[in-house]
């Protein structure tokens, strides 16, 4: 099971302001391990962050993210205490969900 | 007027000086190169992927080991048992149990291996570009217990004192097919290699500015590395024997950097290049 994520979210003005870290190994699928063999790809493909269950980012992702990605992002009609939900999906099926209200 | 060859070739030369000089007169500005990576910290802000690390380090820090026992229950980091708040920013210092100075690398093997951990296998691939390991994890939430506070070593046991001679005395050796010495590189304001800004190591400021932002989390390598990776790495730069991890010698050159940066307040886990 992946890290939780970290992610804050605050409302500027009626503006929230997200950022969001994941953890993620975002193996490429090009890069050779210790033993000479290619470390297998898996990376994470699609990301989806919504506001009260309404999304507000659909993202499709892939190799050429870093590790462990920082995400963020801006969007109006968030009020403080709303729940910002993150949910990513990745090449090898596992996603991760985590939320955190606006502050 | 008939010009020649040689003639064309001297006009040429000298329009190139021409051409040359007001490059230079442009200015690349060597201070310039800093900026990418001035505008990554800015854009990731407080936000820093060695928090991950950080978060496995505490875990770590509290988990029994092998033997049933915990590092917080066992390890002395200068401050008394399980006391970590600060620790940091007194080390190195000389132990008494081990009758060695030690920094904080070098102590918290010391604290893994009376727990029964296997420190010859961690130690022996400490330096590879293997993947985070419980030194990496427990020295980024270590060091991130200082955050905050400022650099203070004591250096009043001799032995402290002769571990600051001696890596003082390592700084400014030149050894090597290269003839370098950390001198060579990092006693003057304003170099750089490739992109990277020089810190002068030489001058307080420029130590407490690399000092208080080690360990760090390399963004080109997805990995949190330590100041005794940070010195192992310069040394094969330079194309020195291989700095052994926790040896003498690296903790000597870590005491000489870190009194250098007395008083600079750590802002450690960075986020560099």
């Amino acid at each position: 099971m992946a890290d939780p994520m970290k992610i804050r979210a605050a409302l500027n003005g009626d503006v929230v302001e997200v950022k969001a870290l994941m953890a993620h190994p975002m193996e490429t699928g090009l890069r050779k391990g210790s033993d000479g063999k290619l470390v297998p790809a898996h990376y994470i493909e699609t990301v989806k962050v919504a506001c009260n269950g309404r999304e507000v980012l659909s993202a499709d992702w892939g190799p050429a993210v870093s590790k462990n990605p920082f995400l963020a992002l801006r969007f109006k009609g968030g009020k403080a205490g709303d729940k910002v939900s993150i949910t990513w999906t990745d090449s090898a099926g596992e996603s991760r969900t985590d939320e955190v209200a606006i502050g | 007027m008939a010009i020649g060859n040689r003639g064309w070739a001297l006009w040429l030369s000298a329009l190139l000086a021409i051409a040359g000089g007001s490059l230079a007169a442009i200015g690349w500005s060597q201070d310039s190169a800093q900026d990418p990576v001035a505008e990554y910290r800015a854009m990731m802000g407080d936000d820093n992927p060695a928090v991950f690390a950080e978060d496995r380090g505490k875990e770590l820090w509290n988990t029994a080991q092998a033997g049933g026992k915990t590092l917080a229950a066992t390890c002395d980091l200068g401050l008394g048992v399980g006391k970590t708040r600060g620790a940091y920013a007194a080390l190195p210092r000389y132990f008494k149990d081990t009758g060695k100075v030690q920094d904080l690398e070098a102590r918290v093997v010391t604290c893994l291996s009376r727990l029964g951990a296997d420190t010859a296998t961690l130690v022996g691939k400490r330096f590879g570009d293997g993947s985070e390991s419980e030194l990496e994890s427990l020295t980024a939430y270590l060091v991130e217990q200082s955050r905050g506070v400022p650099m203070a070593v004591a250096l009043s046991h001799p032995q402290e004192r002769k571990a600051y001679d001696l890596g003082k005395a390592i700084f400014y050796y030149r050894a090597g097919t290269h003839d370098f010495s950390c001198a060579t590189c990092h006693s003057q304001a304003g170099k750089r290699i490739r992109l990277q800004m020089l810190p002068d190591l030489a001058t307080p400021e420029g130590a407490r500015a690399a000092y208080t932002t080690w360990p760090a989390y390399r963004i080109s390598q997805g990995e949190v590395r330590t100041m005794e990776w940070r010195l192992a790495d310069c040394f094969r730069q330079q194309r020195l024997p291989e700095l052994e991890y926790g040896s003498p010698a690296a903790v000597a050159l870590t005491m000489f950097l870190a009194k250098s940066a007395d008083g600079g307040v750590l802002a450690a886990p960075g986020l560099k290049r």
